[in-house]
């Protein structure tokens, strides 16, 4: 699905990623934890196609392409959906005419024709089901005025609709209450496939409890520095960081 | 991102063809025997040579307005331009056989299909137009139609001819020729425009539309439009305008006065698409123009919508006087500057009525290196008991060399007013952009979106054709502005 090889990203002329290197196969899921600024978000950025960012070393092949060859718009159409830690409102412009826009020039890319009107409808009732949003949310600008989970909420609305085949959730989970964290990983569950892999970055050992993942990796400045299953992240809950820093710096 | 930028200013001006149309023109300049030349030519009354007279000498003691308005272009020669150009039509016209062909396929590319218009009648989603190209109206559709119900709607001249006595009677009753200076000229120099008369009770079946069109080259064109809503009367109206790429500065400077009566309504919509001149600033149309309506009597309406995304430089204040009780004034306008444009816009909201509302809602847009300036008046006068106002303007700019300007003006003078003003500056967000990429959807596109979410509440307010049209005018007036 996607290959992530020496990854190197600064920003601002600082290096943030310094040679991060994943493997996710199709159908898996890839949880990504570690400490605050460790570069998590600056990873789904950087894949997502920021233009702040610039790649000064690395190889990145996504279902077979160059994915830092393309413009963000086509590494979207080609199936990457970021859900965003801090989703951006939109005044004036309708949920659903922007996830219409969007499924318009995706399914262009692809060549094919708009979906018509009562099979879009017939699409956002059923997702809407799936990750149950309330309707008036969907018909809302996008964004404006939401609370903080219903944001959250929205961007994985989003991502049933695109249904990409790789998504990245950069703590989706954060500003959940209980609730709405279950409904979110059942949205998660629901969607993943055989076809389809996530890469979840959470700072939360609970959210893998309801999504599963296949690995835990832990990043720490830059770079993967631990790979697990979902015991390490159970691991990290009780005893933080402080070790795998430590064993880091040893290692250096 | 300045290599988008870059990249896509240089999109087309889509109206920017010329048209071979035979033309007759008056001789280059401005004094008595033109005017005289222009009142001839239209067979005119006498009355109306003798108002134009006396505007042309009130307009000759008057001054420019160079200083307030927050716009600035080289000194302009009354002296250089024809004031009075129209194609060369033989005889009466009997039928749209004998229209000049170009004059046709001038139409067709406006999108304006006079031919088609006139087959389908009746039909409640038709537009009767008046096409008004250069200085002269050329074809009014739908005029049987509209006849049956007692509306007039022609053109200016002809309401001259067939009307006097509503044209005496209401003209410059609103925008007198004293008004200001290129109020003056118009009332001195236009060549025509259109007319509309709605009678006491009858609701205008069909949006009413002119296209105002300029042509020739070195011409100005000062046309003038009067609308008439009689007591319980609607009318929803539409103007259009475009104008042939060229390099040097065209004028233009229109007079349009609304009158309602009582319990009546009247609905003015606005696409204004002059040319704006090439990207480094060259050419384009100068928009001096004034536009008023009085709300005469009680619970009458005036309602102002415009989307301004043309002219090289822009002057113009749609304003509604509320003198009847309960009367509501409303202006709702989206105004774009792109590349080296300038526009000065606003409405005056004058309360004199008891219980008039009125509400304005402003939407500035700019981008490239033009400047955009709203200017707005609520007056409320003495014994306008509970007016209210509420006033709204914002301003998106797009990249960090433009110039987004506000210069509100309050005067109350009734101490029951309820008046509130709110205002915003933002900008198009380097994240708001990158949301809408990762989704899919690329630059340009993403603009269009989020700039159309912007002026939802303006575009809310036009006809469905209308909406539309914006929408995709404000795309291509913007396409690669952001840097
Ligand atoms: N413009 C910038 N200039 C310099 N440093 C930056 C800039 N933007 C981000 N950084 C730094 O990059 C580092 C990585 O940030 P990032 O947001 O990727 O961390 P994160 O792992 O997602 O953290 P969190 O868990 O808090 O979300 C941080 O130290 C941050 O301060
Ligand atoms: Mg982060």
């Amino acid at each position: 699905m996607i290959s992530i090889k020496n990854l190197h990203a600064s920003i601002d002329g600082k290096e943030i990623l310094k040679g991060f290197n994943l493997e996710v196969n199709a159908g898996e899921v890839h949880a990504i934890m570690g400490p605050n600024g460790s570069g998590k978000s600056t990873l789904a950025s950087v894949l997502a196609g920021r233009e702040d960012y610039e790649v000064t070393d690395g190889k990145v092949v996504f279902n077979n392409k160059d994915l830092l060859e393309m413009s963000p718009e086509d590494r979207a159409r080609e199936g990457l959906f970021l859900a965003f830690q801090y989703p951006v409102e939109i005044p004036g412009v309708s949920n659903i005419n922007f996830l219409k826009t969007a499924i318009t020039e995706i399914r262009q890319y692809k060549g094919l024709p708009p979906l018509e009107a009562k099979d879009f409808l017939k699409l956002v009732k059923d997702k809407q089901a799936m990750v149950e949003l309330q309707g008036s949310l969907a018909n809302r600008s996008v964004n404006e005025g939401f609370s903080g989970g219903e944001k959250k909420r929205n961007e994985i609305f989003q991502m049933a609709m695109l249904e990409p085949s790789l998504a990245i959730l950069d703590e989706t989970d954060s500003g959940l209450d209980i609730d709405a964290l279950r409904i979110v990983a059942g949205g998660v569950n629901k969607l993943r496939s055989s076809n389809r892999s996530f890469i979840v970055i959470t700072h939360y050992q609970r959210l893998l409890d309801y999504i599963v993942p296949d690995f835990v990796h832990v990043m720490y400045n830059g770079q993967i520095v631990k790979t697990g299953t979902k015991e390490l992240a159970l691991e990290l809950e009780s005893k933080g960081y402080d070790w795998i820093k430590k064993e880091t710096e040893q290692a250096i | 991102m300045a290599d988008i930028l870059e990249e896509v200013t240089g999109s087309e001006y889509k109206y920017g063809f010329t048209s071979d149309i035979e033309m007759d023109t008056a001789p280059i300049g401005l004094n008595e025997s033109i005017i005289r030349f222009i009142s001839e030519k239209k067979n005119e009354p006498a009355w109306m040579l003798e108002y134009r007279l006396k505007a042309y000498s009130k307009w000759l003691t008057m001054k420019e307005p160079k200083h307030w308005p927050h716009v600035s272009y080289p000194e302009i020669d009354f002296q250089n331009i024809i004031y009075y150009a129209a194609p060369k039509l033989k005889k009466e016209l009997a039928s749209l056989d004998e229209v000049d062909p170009e004059l046709l396929k001038t139409f067709e590319k406006l999108g304006i299909s006079l031919e088609e218009q006139k087959r389908l009648t009746g039909v409640q989603s038709n537009i009767a137009v008046d096409a008004v190209i250069d200085s002269v109206s050329v074809k009014t559709t739908f005029k049987e139609t509209l006849a049956e119900k007692g509306i007039i709607f022609c053109s200016f001249s002809e309401a001259v001819q067939e009307h006097p006595e509503l044209v005496r009677k209401y003209m410059g009753t609103v925008v007198p020729y004293t008004d200001n200076f290129y109020a003056a000229l118009n009332s001195a120099v236009f060549t025509d425009g259109s007319f509309c008369y709605i009678p006491k009770g009858v609701r205008c079946p069909m949006e009413l539309s002119t296209y105002f069109r300029i042509n020739a080259s070195g011409t100005g064109q000062f046309e003038r439009t009067l609308i008439i809503a009689d007591e319980g009367a609607y009318v929803s109206y539409l103007e259009g305008c475009t104008a042939p790429m060229r390099d040097e500065n065209q004028l233009h400077a229109a007079v349009v006065e609304i009158i309602a009566h009582k319990n009546a309504e009247v609905k003015y919509s606005t696409v204004q698409n002059w040319y704006p001149g090439d990207k480094d600033g060259k050419g384009g149309i100068y928009n001096f123009v004034t536009k008023r309506g009085i709300c005469l009597e009680d619970n009458s309406k005036i309602s102002w919508t415009q989307v301004e995304t043309g002219s090289a430089v822009t002057w113009k204040y749609p304003s509604v006087i509320l003198k009847g009780n309960n009367s509501v004034g409303e202006f709702y306008s989206v105004a774009v500057t792109n590349h080296h444009q300038q526009a000065d816009t606003g409405t005056k909201m004058i309360h004199i009525g008891r219980n008039t509302r009125s509400t304005i809602v402003s939407k500035g847009i700019s981008a490239g290196l033009s400047n955009n300036s709203y200017r707005g008046l609520v007056k409320i006068h003495k014994g306008a008991k509970n007016a209210r106002n509420f006033s709204q303007c914002d301003s998106l700019l797009m990249g960090d060399k433009c110039g987004a300007h506000t210069f509100p003006y309050i005067e109350i003078k009734d101490q029951s007013a309820i008046v509130e003003h709110e205002a915003t500056t933002s900008k198009i967000g380097e994240d708001q952009l990158f949301y809408c990429k990762q989704r899919g959807i690329d630059t340009e596109k993403a603009i269009a979106l989020i700039v159309n979410g912007y002026c939802k509440e303006v575009f809310n307010q036009l006809p469905m054709e209308f909406a539309v049209e914006a929408q995709k005018l404000l795309a291509v007036s913007l396409e690669g502005s952001v840097g």
